[in-house]
């Protein structure tokens, strides 16, 4: 494990579950590392528990979810190392805004209705950095929308007077009020039409290569991700199946269901795919996964997916992948089995 | 190839569904509560009087005494038995309440959910309509109306009570249907061109039981309360024997300054027992409908951001 | 520019005023029989009726002659000079001059415990929402028992523990009889002091409503999003209760006013009674024991407008807490 200097974020075999009759196990051992400035994007059908993994990832976590193992360490810009799931509430909100940041899904709802969009910012600003008097947290705020293409004089708008992508915009102006370091962006744009949803990812990649933040780019728009991230995760019944660099993903995709993904999804940018979609439907995550979880819907899969769950494991010049196919020789493709309906 | 559907739940279903919710209502102890008090007040209603003498005609030698194992709640100035009559009293209340209730939740229901639906022109008007009536006090105009008419007995005060209080319970159902009607089914329906009478009765009414049975539950404590007070203002007819009449008769023989609290006591705190046991049903309900409001137990991620 | 707001506001207490009004109007036609001579006859047992009170009676009740419309013409003549004909209750006093007295009571000790009871209930409410789950949290259902009672009879509890038992506060009238009327301090003590019972039920009585509904909207809101927001941008959580999510809890609470203050000035109606306290409500039953059906119309389009005016007022309030209502 390289353990150099730039190393941001690094989650080890982090789980959650949402408690319930029959508790959802939405994130399963999921491990992950991000350095300075790196891109890391999450991709994966709906449900697939992504937003749950941004949400451990930032402790912020709310009953009935609760991480049932795993370490989240965090290492602030003075090189200090955080054990994010043992710090004390105090300890977290210092963390919080100005070393990681996030967008959630529903950006749109994340404004209080009833302040300004400059009053928000204020809260951060007092909160965050009491030395700033007003004017300066007026003039910060001022420039902070003007650097994601809002006129300035909308500080003193409130959220309902703005459109939808004007709202998502001075959400990631917030998110960026304190120059953090990591930015968690859960599908910042899901809502927003593809024209406006083209502009914002453009106005991403360009704030982000003059700040230099590293960022967690949820969405299920694998063409996309390809498109900005530095490395890419592709998750499934709560675990990555798939972690790998993105600029090989696109040729080289080892595991069944990234190769379905690829096929299935409409880039943002360029041309339409071939739209054969992955039959079938994700497992429940209420129940335990015999095997591999994606074996009912994969064209590949033989006897022993059926009862042994793969590891995610790298193959040699490779990449981690957790399927079986990675032991199998090249060329001798195993027998196929048929798969009979699961109850 | 094999599609597999994993079903949401094994034997999900209909039936299912509503055992599922009779369940997580069962685990509701303010609902069980709720229906534990309502139902002894019910029963105590239908069947108290047969175990008790009429309080109006047995006159005991005991006058104004206080609370023994002979009576229960005391005696009145001319010797009549309080609890014989608390009981007795059980059943009127309770009518005025559920039939007030009730028919001031049937003309909310039409008035909400009709105006909600049909929209328009229609809608606003009996939304104005609805504004109106809420905010015009009620009681002093129940006072006015039910002393101009003259007439105090059951069935004025019933129908005067419906008629002034169906007005909350008619906004929060206009809501209600203003947000569904635009729902999948509701426009489904609609653009098979089911008649419109067929839509509210099939559709609409029954996604809004739950509501419309919170609803009903407020106009009866309201309407029990109501009655109530124009009993203590003497405004009811002195043959009826209700709660508040009760409370009415102990006023009026200045039992207060008597000390007599044991004449006061059962009839208010049976108001507000049976009050606060419809108040409970409605929290079941609210719990059950709203699961933001349901209360996890107590879990280590709560405790932090709590504290 | 709330302007529109205003005005929309405006319009609909105008059409609410003119409803009262009208219904006033044709209340009189339930007295069975001819309420006018049934007044005069009244009147006449207690003193010398002047002439003329009869024509202005049958105006005031909306039985003058000619025409429905003429007659509401008369009706609404002798409304704008207040001149509601003369009281059974007191006579030969006029109407006007026996609520007027009255109206102040009633208005401050209402407005002063809504005030407490609002502001008691929607903080505890908060706190309960906030700490939902908690100890705190399942005090919150005992609150409703306090909603059901009668406030009549939670006055009459009251009087008798503090006032018979303990001998701690006065539980008759406004003031000490022997006080003379007027802005001096012996008198004000005094009618702070008789206010405080009657205070204590308004706010026990009516702070459970409140509470209750700050708590349920607390709960719901904690769960928005922009809450969570909030609490990811590291802010304080007494931050996020009070600007966060109380904030805009409260905003149900201010807008479903009218339903509360509706309970409470229905409960002050029957509880003044209890306190003998020289309100409108004890005016009220005065008249309805004495069959005053002029003082009687009086009262109902008296408490009417007080409702409305201070529904209206709250409405314009909430015009300033919820930016929503202001156009882009
Ligand atoms: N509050 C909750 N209670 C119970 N289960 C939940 C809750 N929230 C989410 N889940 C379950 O957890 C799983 C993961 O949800 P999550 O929101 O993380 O999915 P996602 O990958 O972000 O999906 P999407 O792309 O639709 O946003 C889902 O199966 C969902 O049903
Ligand atoms: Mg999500």
């Amino acid at each position: 494990m390289n353990d150099d200097a730039s190393l941001v974020l690094r989650a080890t075999d982090v789980s959650v579950a949402y408690e319930g009759r029959r508790p959802t196990r939405a994130v399963r051992e999921v491990s992950l590392e991000l350095h300075a400035g790196e891109v890391l994007g999450i991709a994966g059908e709906s449900g697939c528990g992504k937003s749950t993994l941004a949400y451990a990832l930032t402790r912020m976590l709310r009953p009935p979810a609760v991480q049932t193992g795993g370490t989240i360490e965090y290492v602030d810009r003075d090189g200090r190392t955080w054990d994010l799931t043992a710090l004390e509430p105090g300890e977290l909100r210092k963390l919080r805004w100005a070393e990681f940041s996030m967008v959630f899904q529903s950006a749109m709802n994340a404004l209080n209705p009833v302040t300004s969009v400059g009053a928000q910012f204020d809260d951060i600003f007092r909160t965050h950095r009491p030395e700033m008097d007003r004017a300066e947290r007026r003039e910060r705020a001022r420039r902070l929308l003007e650097m994601v293409g809002i006129d300035p004089k909308r500080v003193r708008s409130f959220p309902h007077e703005l459109s939808g992508g004007m709202r998502q915009r001075v959400v990631i102006a917030l998110a960026l009020a304190l120059e953090p370091r990591l930015v968690v962006m859960d599908e910042p744009t899901t809502a927003l039409d593809v024209l406006v949803q083209r502009e914002i990812l453009d106005e991403i990649s360009r704030l982000r290569a003059e700040l230099g933040f590293a960022v967690i780019f949820i969405t299920h728009d694998l063409g996309l991700l390809l498109e900005i991230s530095d490395s890419l995760a592709v998750m499934y019944a709560g675990q990555f199946v798939e972690y790998a660099p993105a600029r090989r993903i696109a040729e080289e995709a080892q595991h069944p269901y990234t190769q379905g993904l690829l096929r299935s999804f409409p880039s943002l940018r360029g041309g339409r795919r071939d739209l054969r979609g992955i039959p079938g439907n994700p497992p429940d995550l209420r129940q335990d996964l015999d095997g591999c979880p994606f074996a009912p819907r994969c064209e590949h899969a033989f006897d022993r997916c059926r009862t042994e769950a793969p590891q995610l494991l790298a193959a040699p010049g490779y990449w981690p992948f957790s399927c079986h196919l990675r032991d199998v020789p090249n060329g001798s493709e195993p027998r196929k089995v048929e798969v009979d309906e699961r109850a | 190839m094999a599609t597999v559907a994993v079903a949401a739940e094994p034997g999900a279903g209909a039936g299912a569904g509503a055992l599922s919710a009779l369940r997580d209502a069962l685990r509701s102890r303010r609902l069980i509560l709720g229906l534990v008090v309502v139902g002894f007040f019910v029963l105590v209603a239908a069947f108290g009087p047969l175990f008790v003498g009429d309080p109006n005609h047995e006159y005991t030698d005991a006058l104004n005494a206080g609370p023994s194992a002979a009576h229960w709640f005391g005696t009145t100035n001319i010797g009549q038995d309080i609890f014989a009559q608390t009981v007795d009293a059980t059943r009127p209340t309770l009518l005025i309440g559920a039939a007030a209730g009730l028919i001031a939740t049937a003309i909310s229901v039409v008035i909400g959910i009709g105006g909600g639906y049909l929209g328009g022109i229609a809608d606003e008007l009996l939304a104005l309509l609805t504004n109106v009536a809420l905010v015009i006090p009620t009681l002093p105009l129940v006072i006015v109306a039910s002393k101009f008419m003259g007439d105090n007995g059951l069935t004025p005060t019933i129908f005067v009570i419906a008629f002034t209080s169906w007005a909350a319970s008619a906004r929060v159902l206009r809501g209600q249907t203003l947000s569904l009607r635009n729902r999948d089914y509701v426009l489904a329906a609609r653009a098979l061109d089911e008649p419109r009478w067929r839509i509210i009765l099939v559709e609409l009414l029954p996604n809004e039981m739950p509501i419309i049975v919170s609803q009903f539950t407020f106009s009866m404590v309201f309407a029990i309360l109501g009655q109530a007070g124009l009993a203590f203002l003497g405004l009811q007819s002195a043959d009826m024997l209700t709660w508040g009449n009760i409370l009415y008769f102990a006023q009026n023989a200045q039992a207060l300054d008597s000390g007599q609290w044991w004449w006061f006591a059962p009839s208010g705190l049976c108001i507000a027992v049976f009050g606060a046991g419809l108040a409970l049903i409605n929290f079941g309900l609210d719990e059950l409908l709203n699961p933001r409001l349901r209360v996890y137990r107590p879990s280590k991620a709560r405790a932090e951001r709590s504290s | 520019m709330r302007l529109r707001y205003i005005g929309r506001k405006l319009g609909f207490y105008l059409v609410a005023a003119w409803v009262a009004i009208t219904v006033n109007f044709f209340l009189p036609r339930l007295i069975p029989g001819d309420p006018v001579s049934i007044i005069i006859s009244r009147q006449t047992q207690s003193g010398t009726v002047p002439a003329g009170e009869a024509a202005a009676l049958r105006k005031l009740l909306g039985l003058g002659s000619g025409s429905l419309l003429s007659q509401y013409g008369q009706y609404l003549d002798q409304l704008v000079h207040l001149n509601f004909g003369l009281s059974i209750t007191e006579f030969p006093t006029p109407v006007a001059d026996v609520v007027r007295p009255a109206i102040a009571w009633t208005l401050v000790l209402v407005g002063l415990a809504t005030f407490i009871s609002f502001c008691l209930g929607v903080g505890l409410g908060a706190l309960a929402g906030w700490k939902r789950g908690t100890r705190i949290d399942a005090l919150v259902p005992s609150t409703t028992l306090l909603t059901a009672m009668p406030y009549f009879w939670l006055a009459l509890l009251l009087v008798y523990l503090f006032s018979q038992k303990w001998n701690l506060l006065p539980a008759q009238q406004g003031y000490d009889p022997s006080l003379d009327v007027g802005w001096n301090s012996a008198f004000i003590g005094s009618a702070i002091q008789h206010s405080i019972l009657p205070a204590m039920t308004l706010v026990i009585a009516s702070v459970g409503g409140w509470l209750l509904g700050m708590r349920n909207m607390t709960v719901a809101t904690l769960s928005e999003d922009f809450v969570v927001a909030a609490e990811a941008r590291g802010l304080s959580p007494v931050r996020v209760l009070t600007r966060y999510a109380a904030r805009n809890a409260v905003l149900p609470s201010v807008s479903g006013f009218a339903v509360s203050i509706g309970f409470v000035v229905s409960g002050q109606i029957v509880m003044e009674q209890v306190f003998n306290y020289p309100g409108l409500g004890s005016l009220l039953f005065q008249a309805v024991s004495n069959e005053d059906y002029p003082l009687m119309q009086a009262l109902f389009l008296t408490i009417s407008f007080a409702v409305l005016g201070s529904n209206l007022l709250v409405d314009l309030l909430y015009g300033l807490i919820d930016p929503r209502t202001r156009e882009a």
